[in-house]
């Protein structure tokens, strides 16, 4: 595994009564890219803030590239980017002029700065209207520039917040393509957001949040199987008599639900078709139909929440 | 906890942007119309006034500033009017405005502390008012050479950059004043109708509120000279709290040599002394040196009052 670059523990913050993050834990190893799902309200925004050091924490530690954020602010957000919820820009300034203000809030040369505001402006697709001003920009352009203004500073870490709210399906897309070249360029990303199958297109890893704890974490597979006791679900289409008890004896299936007549829901751990299709056949059922259908992130969110309710 | 690192990083920075941002902004630019038109109307009646009715004064030049011709008020009167208006105006969204564009969370997540952010703010506007002011008084200097054919002597002109320097901190309690609200208010409408609000209270209000005070608490019956004395001490005192009286003494005492003293002055007090003779620049400013403290102390207390809030604001929209 590789070295971690953001760790904090029993991280806490409280507003007066109000507990907005909750003994929270968290390990960011370099090169992936972390995912923070959850509700509005559910204490994101604000473990981000501690973990940049704009908001100071209540309780915990926290280590961002082995600094503290409290402690020694400016040698952290050095480091680490970070493209705000809903991120603004000097509307009467050109792109290239609020990507310069930001150049030189880093204490970057002219030369070094220009370099590097074309270099940004090319990755985000922006170089076309580079010198048209901020206020005629749509909205996924904005987004788009405000990762070229995280880029500016060649961060190590990219901390980004709800990066994809508020686009359009084709703008997201194109801005989720983006957070993968990050990836790809050895950047490790932290991500929040609540819409979730974009999360599961670029997380390696996922955190759940709620009230201010992170109740659950781990890669999509594994949040699947706990959530939803099994990664896999199977859809069956078959005639004849009931099939309940047949299937629920395939190895590795753990659930089997009937969806309607003659067609069967299973959650197994692994994917069992051919298993599922042997014993079908076996029993000279009339098997029309196999599919594999990977749990969605909005299915484990959904139950998630809903058990908790319960 | 303590933090580490400089505050000042960034300062130069922010302040650059901010004083390009005010000098091209459409803002700034009837404002200075404004002045420009208002000032120089008034220095030149001031001038013709001059050409009418003195013939001989040792400070003619400083006389441009402070004489009034009807129906126009005094160049001065008119400085101390839009002064406030102007410092006001360069204030008043400093902070929410920032807030409201949502540029501040990705300021703020620059490596820079909010300390930078605030003064370079501060410093950006001051400048920007620094530079007009200095623009006005030498196109009034400009003027006086023109219309009277005075050359201000060198006194003249030191009096003249130290009314520039007063100016500039009567200006600055008004900075203050508006960045304080800026960051207090989140609606820009609304810390700019406080920031007059103020202003109108100290400008208009003040003044009446501190005779009313002033008769209640000290009253004077059957011409009393002590209780006269007693009164006037009082009402000088609870005006003197105002910014506008201070700035108003300042001027009073630099533009105006003859000058020896802003309170009640004894009889006794006057022996030997000859009346009408000018007071040297350095007499006149330790007279008005009390002021001219007064008012950097309210800038600051001003601004220290304003940074502290920002320090604690929370940084999330």
């Amino acid at each position: 595994m590789s070295t971690p670059v953001i760790v904090a523990e029993g991280l806490t913050k409280r507003y007066g009564t109000v507990l907005a993050v909750d003994h929270l834990s968290l390990t960011l190893r370099q090169g992936e890219v972390f995912g923070m799902l959850g509700p509005n309200g559910s204490g994101k925004t604000t473990t981000i803030l501690m973990l940049l050091g704009l908001t100071d924490r209540t309780e915990g530690n926290v280590s961002v590239l082995g600094d503290d954020p409290s402690r020694r602010p400016l040698a952290v957000k050095r480091r680490v980017g970070y493209l705000p919820d809903s991120v603004g820009f000097y509307d009467e300034l050109t792109a290239r002029e609020n990507l310069t203000y930001t150049a030189r809030l880093n204490g970057l040369s002219r030369r070094e700065g220009e370099q590097r505001i074309d270099a940004a402006l090319a990755g985000a697709g922006l170089t076309a209207v580079a010198d048209r001003r901020v206020g005629t920009f749509s909205r996924g352009m904005r987004q788009r520039l405000g990762l070229a203004d995280v880029l500016i500073k060649r961060p190590e870490i990219t901390i980004l917040d709800e990066p994809t709210a508020g686009l359009d399906p084709e703008a997201a897309l194109e801005f989720l393509e983006l957070i993968r070249t990050l990836k790809g360029q050895g950047i490790t990303v932290l991500l929040s957001s609540h819409l979730l199958h974009q999360v599961q297109a670029v997380c390696d890893r996922v955190g759940l949040f709620s009230q201010g704890r992170m109740v659950l974490e781990g890669s999509f597979e594994v949040l699947a199987d706990r959530v939803l006791g099994g990664a896999y679900r199977i859809i069956v289409e078959a005639g004849g008599d009931t099939l309940t008890p047949a299937l629920t004896a395939v190895p590795g299936v753990r659930a089997v639900r009937v969806e309607r007549p003659g067609v069967y829901h299973l959650d197994a751990q692994v994917d069992c078709r051919a298993e599922v299709a042997r014993t079908l056949v076996q029993r000279g059922a009339a098997l029309t139909g196999l599919s594999l259908v990977r749990p969605t992130l909005d299915e484990i969110y959904a139950r998630y929440f809903q058990e908790a309710r319960a | 906890m303590t933090r580490e690192g400089s505050p000042w990083t960034g300062l130069w920075a922010v302040t650059l942007k901010e004083l390009a941002d005010h000098l091209s902004s459409i803002r700034m630019q009837l404002l200075e119309g404004l002045i420009f038109l208002t000032a120089i109307g008034s220095a030149y009646a001031a001038a013709q006034e001059l050409r009418a009715t003195v013939a001989e004064d040792p400070f003619l030049y400083l006389k441009l500033f402070t004489t009034a011709r009807e129906p126009l008020p005094s160049f001065i009167a008119f400085l101390g009017f839009l002064i406030p208006l102007v410092a006001i105006a360069l204030g008043f969204d400093a902070v929410n405005g920032e807030h409201n564009r949502r540029t501040l969370s990705r300021i703020l997540s620059q490596p820079i502390y909010r300390d930078a952010v605030l003064l370079g703010k501060f410093l950006a506007a001051l400048a920007t008012i620094a530079l007009n002011l200095l623009a006005l008084w030498l196109l009034v200097t400009g003027l006086g050479l023109l219309r009277l054919g005075v050359v201000p002597s060198g006194e003249e002109v030191a009096r003249g950059l130290l009314f520039l320097l007063a100016t500039l901190g009567y200006a600055g309690i008004w900075l203050a004043l508006a960045m304080m609200f800026s960051v207090i208010f989140r609606q820009p409408a609304t810390s700019a109708l406080a920031s007059i609000a103020v202003w109108l209270f100290v400008a208009v209000f003040w003044d009446i509120l501190v005779g009313l005070v002033a008769g209640v608490v000290r009253p004077v019956e059957g011409g009393n000279p002590f209780a006269e004395l007693a009164q006037t001490r009082l009402r000088l005192g609870l005006a003197r709290l105002s910014p506008n009286t201070l700035y108003a003494e300042v001027l009073l005492v630099l533009l105006n040599p003859q000058v020896r003293s802003l309170g009640p002055v004894f009889l006794a007090q006057l022996e030997g002394a000859v009346l009408g003779t000018p007071l040297p620049l350095g007499q006149s400013l330790l007279l008005a040196w009390p002021q001219l403290t007064g008012l950097l102390a309210a800038t600051l207390v001003l601004f220290a009052g304003g940074y502290v809030l920002f320090q604690r604001q929370e940084v999330r929209a």
